[in-house]
């Protein structure tokens, strides 16, 4: 294997630098993703899809991301190989540290219980629990005791300003609340990666306004942003672009000074990749 | 996942799908139903038999020498039947030496009966009577009191004195409107003086068991008992406690193989009858019963079970998306599994308590317009609810695993 950590880096800040020096040792901590070489294939009837053709892609802690692609470019199963949804055929996959793409569904299930906070574009929301009950979903699969539960649903609720709609249930809010509760939900494991698949895709522009300064402000707090979008209006409030094309990545651009939407050149840098 | 938890979730689905859940628990719950009805019609048949027919027959601790037993509920065959036939008499004679064997403390009372016509000047015309010639603690035994009147002394048993205490019925019938205490009745045309009236005992299956006369065995009509005047019909004896009760009854036993003279290989030419004995066959009789009242309920327990087993496979893929959502949250199969067997087990269990709640009126309904004391059994409303809740679970097993493998991408891109 060519790609080592070592190969990839991001230029201009040194002190970014992968300290990992040969194949199949866990990466640092700087690191909360690394991908090489990540392969995925479907067998769709006899006819095999390469959706994924090798894959190197390494998030820092702390970096806001922004995955896009044209629709078939293998957006989407990345984020199902990051957010431990799915398995690869090829290459590795370290999340925090942790060698993921070998694991065993049971295993997999308690990564994307503790380290992944998924928010998705329909909010997949349970109908029939209150916003609280919802947020609580995955303390109870991390098996938190009821009355911590329920402070931590809590607190994570009032962190997106829903505080006084705990008892509300999905169909009673509104459709940037119910992001802003499966948001809430996203974060209250604590989790390494806020792992966002069109989040904006149901809603209207304004909403989409609000949800995105919800992600910045959690960016701001340090917290560990991926999102997968085609809207680049959406991806331009991340900090890092990475961009798919036919299964490999196609371009990788991090923008040093973060601009609103009014239209401020952006300061941008190639992220090298062997 | 918390069961607590995914039992709220069950009845929430309940409630929401009111139609569907009743269809879903009406197997179970009828099955449960005739389950708890059935069993406790049975238990309310078994108590009236030991408490109304037999406990009236046969006294506590006690039980009757006889040559065969008088108490036979349909188990006797032909050959028994022709062995109880060709079996010697008991005789007076033989009693003294039993009476000698028997432990301290035990009593006893020498009985012959037999159906009598009975006539007295004042009332209708003759009535066929039971009249039982008996001596000893007879009265004592049965705990047998008058209602009017007094009971035998022991000088009108030694001397075999003409008197008699008579039932309620028979007073009806020979003395309709007059104390019979004092006056003459006529036993097959045998003048006796009434000297008591017996206190009610009921009946039982509509046979009275009032329409009774007792007389000292020693008085006149101790011929018309039966064929020859020393032969008699019952030794009932009976002990301080069920112990003695077995010493007594093995003492007497030896006592009459002795007198019999039966080789060791013979069996007992002679009957010891227990209230148990008494009751051996319909406690046979009961395990069938039983047996029935769960294997037909069990049919429509099984249909009950591929209902549910529909009815989660529906809910499995109605809620596609949830589960794919709930295995991205975290949840690990077992815990799909488990959501979805608590839930199907959940809906069986509530089945199963309208069962037990119909059934338990049924069995109500039942002491209210029969004679039979019909009685829920505790065990039968335990084994209905967890009958139930297996149903529930037995047929959540399949649809359960199928949602715990269901691969979560495809589940949650599923709307």
């Amino acid at each position: 294997m060519t790609n080592t950590i070592d190969d990839i880096g991001i230029s201009t800040t040194g002190e970014r630098r992968a300290v990992v020096a040969a194949p199949g040792v866990a990466p640092g901590k700087d690191w909360v993703i690394v991908a090489r070489g990540l392969k995925r294939e479907y067998d769709m009837g006899g006819e095999v899809v390469r959706a994924l053709r090798g894959v190197d892609l390494a998030i820092g802690r702390n970096e806001y991301v922004a995955i896009m692609g044209p629709s078939g470019s293998g957006k989407s199963t990345l984020m199902n190989l990051i957010g431990c949804l799915d398995s690869p055929n090829g290459g590795e996959y370290w999340l925090n540290g942790q060698l993921v793409s070998a694991m065993s569904d049971d295993a997999l299930a308690r990564v994307r219980n503790k380290e992944i906070g998924f928010v998705f574009q329909t909010f997949n929301l349970l109908p029939r629990a209150t916003a609280l009950q919802n947020v609580e979903l995955p303390l109870v699969y991390a098996g938190i005791p009821a009355d911590e539960r329920k402070r931590r649903a809590t607190e994570a609720l009032d962190s997106v300003q829903l505080g006084p709609r705990l008892h509300h249930r999905p169909n009673e809010l509104s459709g940037g609340q119910r992001q802003r509760v499966a948001i809430a939900r996203a974060l209250v494991n604590r989790p390494s990666i806020l792992l966002a698949d069109e989040p904006t895709g149901n809603l209207d522009s304004t909403t989409s306004q609000e949800i995105m300064r919800v992600f910045e402000e959690l960016s701001r707090q340090g917290q560990t942003v991926v999102m997968v979008t085609h809207e680049p209006d959406i991806a331009a409030h991340a900090r890092r672009v990475v961009v798919l094309r036919d299964g490999v990545v196609e371009s990788d651009e991090r923008r040093e000074k973060f601009v609103d939407r009014v239209g401020i050149a952006h300061a941008t840098t190639k992220v090298a990749h062997d | 996942m918390n069961t607590f938890e995914a039992i709220r979730l069950a009845l929430g689905t309940i409630r929401t799908q009111k139609l569907k859940s009743a269809f879903t628990l009406m197997g179970v719950c009828i099955g449960v139903m005739f389950l708890i009805a059935v069993v406790s019609i049975v238990n309310g048949m078994g108590r009236y038999l030991k408490d109304d027919l037999v406990g009236k027959l046969i006294a506590i601790n006690s039980f009757e020498l006889r040559h065969r037993p008088n108490i036979n509920m349909g188990d006797v065959d032909a050959a028994t039947w022709q062995e109880y036939q060709r079996r010697k008499r008991l005789r007076d004679y033989e009693v003294p030496a039993v009476i000698e064997a028997l432990p301290a403390g035990t009593r006893y009372a020498v009985v012959a009966d037999a159906p009598i016509n009975m006539t007295s000047s004042f009332g209708g015309g003759p009535r066929s009577v039971r009249v039982t010639g008996v001596e000893g603690a007879y009265f004592d035994i049965k705990a047998l009191e008058v209602s009017d009147g007094r009971l035998f002394t022991p000088q009108e048993y030694a001397m075999g004195t003409p008197v008699a205490v008579i039932g309620p019925d028979v007073v009806e019938r020979l003395f309709p409107s007059l104390n019979p205490i004092g006056r003459e009745v006529r036993i097959a045309g045998l003048p006796y003086t009434v000297v008591g009236i017996a206190e009610s005992q009921g009946s039982a299956f509509g046979m009275s068991f009032d329409n009774v006369a007792y007389v000292p065995l020693q008085a006149p009509a101790r011929r018309l008992f039966n064929a020859e005047a020393n032969m008699i019909d019952a030794v009932i004896i009976q002990s301080p406690s069920e112990a003695e009760m077995t010493e007594a009854m093995e003492a007497t036993r030896q006592v009459m193989r002795m007198q019999h003279q039966l080789r060791p290989a013979q069996k007992d030419d002679f009957s010891l009858q227990t209230s148990d004995s008494a009751l051996a066959f319909w406690d046979k009789l009961q395990g069938y019963l039983v047996l029935a009242g769960v294997a037909l309920p069990a049919f429509g327990l099984v249909v009950g079970a591929i209902v549910i087993m529909n009815i989660m496979l529906v809910a499995v893929a109605e809620r596609t998306s949830e589960i794919g959502l709930r295995k991205a949250l975290g949840a690990r199969r077992r815990d799909v599994l488990a959501q979805f067997l608590v839930e199907s087990s959940t809906l069986g269990a509530v089945g199963a308590m309208a069962g037990v709640a119909l059934g338990v009126f049924l069995a109500f309904v039942m002491r209210q317009v029969t004679p039979l004391p019909t009685v829920v059994a505790p065990w039968s409303v335990a084994l209905g609810v967890l009958v139930g809740a297996g149903v529930g679970i037995i047929s959540g097993v399949y649809p359960a695993s199928r949602a715990s493998r269901l691969d979560p991408i495809t589940a949650l891109r599923q709307e």
